[in-house]
């Protein structure tokens, strides 16, 4: 196996093993899908409006609760010392981990959200665009994501800082996943959105490796 | 100079009066920090360093 | 780049700083003078009455907000590249006026809306980016604060600062796309009708200036500070 293959089936092990980071991401997702009817009240053409706005920003939140551990783990023990002295770059390293991640916590919300969709009355094209948004939005949440872990990885309580930094750079992932989705309800086309994200996601996951690359290098060397 | 702005005074002064105050503050503050930093320099450089 | 290494030195920086800041502190306050007697000289818009005064504290500070995150971009940059050993501490200094100029961007363009669109908030393109702007000098100076080690404080806050610059003009663009979506057209027009154009500009000039001042004397007092830090770590055994 190359070190890439070697290094992300080991995160997604870590992640399963480690309280289960994909049932927490799921139980958390689908507690504000709950949550949020309560407070909203269950007037179910209100909520088929605010469905993707609501189930965009709670994956969002459900990936942020594993992505301080992403590099801190390694860091703690020194393994991310090893790692990143071994033939495989940082950057690839990194894209290693936002992949890992990606698959254990985006993937999963992702196969959920058409369960959710139901509790929102969200019809079926709608409940479509949710899934692809999902689907091509996520990995851009990881890959954000990796960059804020990875500048927050010696922080002791690094994290209440990790949400301030990247919930802003992802407002563009929100605006157009929700916006695709608002798009169908209304039986518009949602292709311009969804092609944006697409744009979004492939920049994200192209350049945030290295910017998470030299964020650990900063830490490792000091 | 006109003062009188009418129906939207209540937005107008209030939108005035604050940045006043917040640009104020914030040059108080800045110079208030500037003159400390420059005493507790002055004070250390007339004190020689004890051991 | 030579010119900019020179001033690298603290004390060049203190000397050239304390020669030029007379200048600017006067000149700032000549135009914030001028322009606010020349704002309240004008005739009230046919369209927005009075309300037409707010655009001179409005504009200025939004135009400080998006400077200030530039200059700290550019040390960011300078810092993290040229390895500039002042940069640091000046895109530090930049960040709490920054946040400061946007915060009140956001105040007066809420109390502008008010009369304008009738509520307190509308989610236009323009407040939106500016809230979101804030979020991030927010993020930029907890990051400074939070991790102890100040050299993997300063090169953090520098990559942060440089992720955050080259994300700003796409949170715009998904934020104005955004706006066209749930409101059809943009509320805020462009133009700008002459005879409230120089008093705009000059305040304009005023706010660029007074961020100047504020951020060289800023900078020269983290320079005195560290200094006096230097002397009680030489004093002490």
């Amino acid at each position: 196996m190359s070190p890439f293959a070697i290094l992300l089936t080991r995160d997604i092990r870590l992640a399963a093993r480690s309280g289960g980071s994909a049932a927490l991401a799921l139980s958390f997702f689908a507690l504000v899908a709950t949550l949020v009817p309560l407070g909203v009240g269950a007037d179910l053409k209100l909520l088929a409006r605010v469905a993707g706005g609501i189930l965009w920003v709670a994956a969002v939140l459900a990936a942020l609760l594993s992505l301080d551990r992403l590099f801190q783990g390694d860091f703690e023990d020194g393994s991310l010392d090893l790692i990143a002295l071994s033939p495989l770059p940082l950057e690839l390293t990194a894209l290693a981990k936002i992949t890992a991640h990606w698959l254990s916590t985006g993937l999963p919300l992702t196969l959920l959200s058409p369960v959710l969709a139901v509790l929102f009355n969200l019809p079926g094209p709608a409940t479509l665009i949710l899934f692809f948004s999902l689907l091509i939005g996520t990995p851009a949440v990881s890959a954000v994501g990796a960059i804020g872990a990875s500048l927050t990885l010696s922080l002791k309580r690094g994290g209440l800082i990790l949400p301030l930094i990247i919930l802003p750079l992802l407002a563009p992932a929100v605006i157009f996943g929700a916006g695709a989705v608002s798009l169908a309800l209304d039986s518009l086309g949602a292709q311009n959105a969804l092609g944006l994200l697409a744009a979004f996601s492939f920049a994200a996951v192209l350049l945030s490796p290295f910017a998470a690359a030299a964020s650990v290098r900063l830490n490792l060397g000091g | 100079m006109n003062f009188d702005m009418g129906a939207y005074s209540v937005y107008i002064w209030p939108a005035y009066g604050i940045s006043a105050l917040a640009l104020a503050g914030i040059t108080l503050w800045t110079l208030a920090a500037w003159r400390r930093a420059k005493a507790r320099l002055a004070a250390l450089e007339k004190r020689p360093s004890q051991t | 780049m030579n010119f900019l290494f020179r001033y690298a030195n603290p004390h060049e920086f203190m000397r050239l700083s304390g020669a030029v800041l007379p200048f600017t502190a006067v000149a700032t306050v000549l135009c914030l003078g001028v322009g606010l007697y020349l704002g309240f000289s004008v005739p009230p818009d046919y369209q927005q009455g009075t309300t037409v005064t707010l655009l001179f504290i409005h504009v200025p500070a939004d135009v400080v907000a998006e400077l200030a995150y530039g200059a700290i971009a550019v040390c960011s940059l300078l810092s993290l590249v040229w390895r500039h050993p002042l940069a640091d501490t000046a895109a530090r200094a930049a960040a709490p006026y920054g946040a400061l100029f946007t915060a009140l961007g956001l105040i007066t363009g809420s109390l502008w809306g008010k009369p304008m669109w009738g509520t307190y908030w509308v989610w236009d393109a323009r407040l939106t980016s500016f809230l979101l702007l804030l979020f991030l000098y927010l993020g930029y100076m907890a990051l400074w604060n939070a991790v102890e080690d100040e050299a993997r404080a300063a090169r953090a806050a520098a990559i942060l600062a440089l992720v955050g610059v080259v994300n700003i003009p796409i949170i715009k663009f998904s934020v104005d796309w955004w706006s066209t979506l749930h409101q059809g057209e943009s509320i805020v027009s462009g133009k700008v009708a002459p005879v409230y154009l120089w008093p705009l500009l000059i305040m304009m000039l005023g706010y660029v200036l007074l961020f100047l001042t504020l951020w060289m004397v800023r900078i020269r007092t983290v320079i005195l500070e560290r200094r006096a830090r230097n002397l009680m770590q030489a004093g002490t055994p």
